[in-house]
């Protein structure tokens, strides 16, 4: 089993997935620089956080045109797993890997703090060690993380189970109040159809030790670990 | 040749920032403002031997595939 993370000029959340996926997961690593094209020898790549390219046009939307961009294409194409967080999510919407689009912060704040979100859908290759409903603390910073899409991927995305993650409150409701950007019916992660391809706004990497305040997001790459296990 | 492009937010997406400067203008005493919505506005100097109907393909693709997210913005080209 090996992860990929890829780097683009401005990925700065880089190295915390890296720290991650080899002392907690324990899983090889490599950095994939943006004009890379071959990733045979992954099993799973992890678009990272940052401001690629400097947030210039729309968050995310110069990666896209990286050459890594159409291997990531072909790799999600092929089943294999692409794990976009923040800048990823934005990156993985703009390249179409995943539905919709992210936009300002309806309050226009750029917001760094932890959140809760609940588990919808703990049937997933990224949440399988993980509990519909289960509500867990992980840290925003961003200040384009407001999803939108139209009212026909909205009824796709639910009628798929592909809602993964919704920004809720302590006791798990989806209150307004909870939802830190005005995202569409609080949503925080999607997965594509197939279920390989999964997006979020908050930041699991950031989120695996006590000493930072929760390991609430170690699970969900203890889940893809065990989904590349099953899969190999 | 120039082909100058006009990308807005579709009329069905809140545009967070357009309301911000909307309540700006509002607080300098301008009345009678009903909305204001931001957009992004480019330039692009083409080769002066490409005809018309070939730098508006150009500048028409450009904007489809690079400067508009067709999920959230609409666009128009002019080329002068």
């Amino acid at each position: 089993m090996k992860f990929g993370v890829i780097v683009f000029p401005g990925s700065n959340c880089d190295h915390d997935a890296y720290h991650v996926l080899s002392k907690h997961v324990g899983q090889p690593v490599d950095f994939v620089w943006h004009k890379q094209t071959d990733l045979s020898d992954y099993d799973a790549v992890v678009v990272p956080g940052g401001f690629s390219y400097g947030d210039y046009l729309r968050a995310g939307a110069l990666a896209q045109f990286s050459p890594v961009m159409n291997a990531v294409r072909d790799f999600a194409a092929s089943g294999k797993f692409v794990f976009g967080v923040c800048n990823g999510f934005q990156i993985l919407c703009e390249a179409g890997l995943l539905p919709g689009a992210l936009m300002r912060n309806k309050d226009l704040h750029f917001v760094c703090r932890h959140v809760n979100i609940r588990v919808e859908n703990g049937a997933t290759s990224y949440t399988s060690e993980l509990e519909a409903g289960e509500i867990l603390s992980i840290p925003i910073a961003h200040a384009e993380g407001n999803y939108v899409c139209d009212d026909a991927t909205f009824a796709e995305l639910e009628k798929n189970n592909q809602i993964i993650f919704r920004y809720c409150d302590e006791n798990g409701e989806t209150t307004g109040e909870a939802n830190p950007n005005g995202s569409r019916s609080n949503i925080a992660g999607i997965c594509n159809r197939q279920g390989n391809v999964l997006g979020m706004m908050p930041h699991p990497e950031r989120a695996c030790e006590e000493l930072l305040g929760s390991n609430d997001g170690r699970d969900i790459f203890r889940s893809l670990t065990k989904a590349i296990t099953n899969n190999e | 040749m120039k082909a100058k492009v006009y990308v807005t937010l579709k009329p069905s997406v809140l545009d967070p920032q357009g309301k911000a400067i909307h309540h700006s203008v509002e607080l300098l005493g301008y009345e009678n403002i009903r909305d204001v919505r931001q957009g992004k506005y480019f330039e692009i100097a083409l080769d002066t031997d490409l005809s018309e109907t070939d730098a508006r393909q150009a500048a028409e693709n450009i904007a489809k595939n690079v400067l508009a997210n067709p999920v959230i913005e609409d666009y128009r080209v002019e080329i002068v």
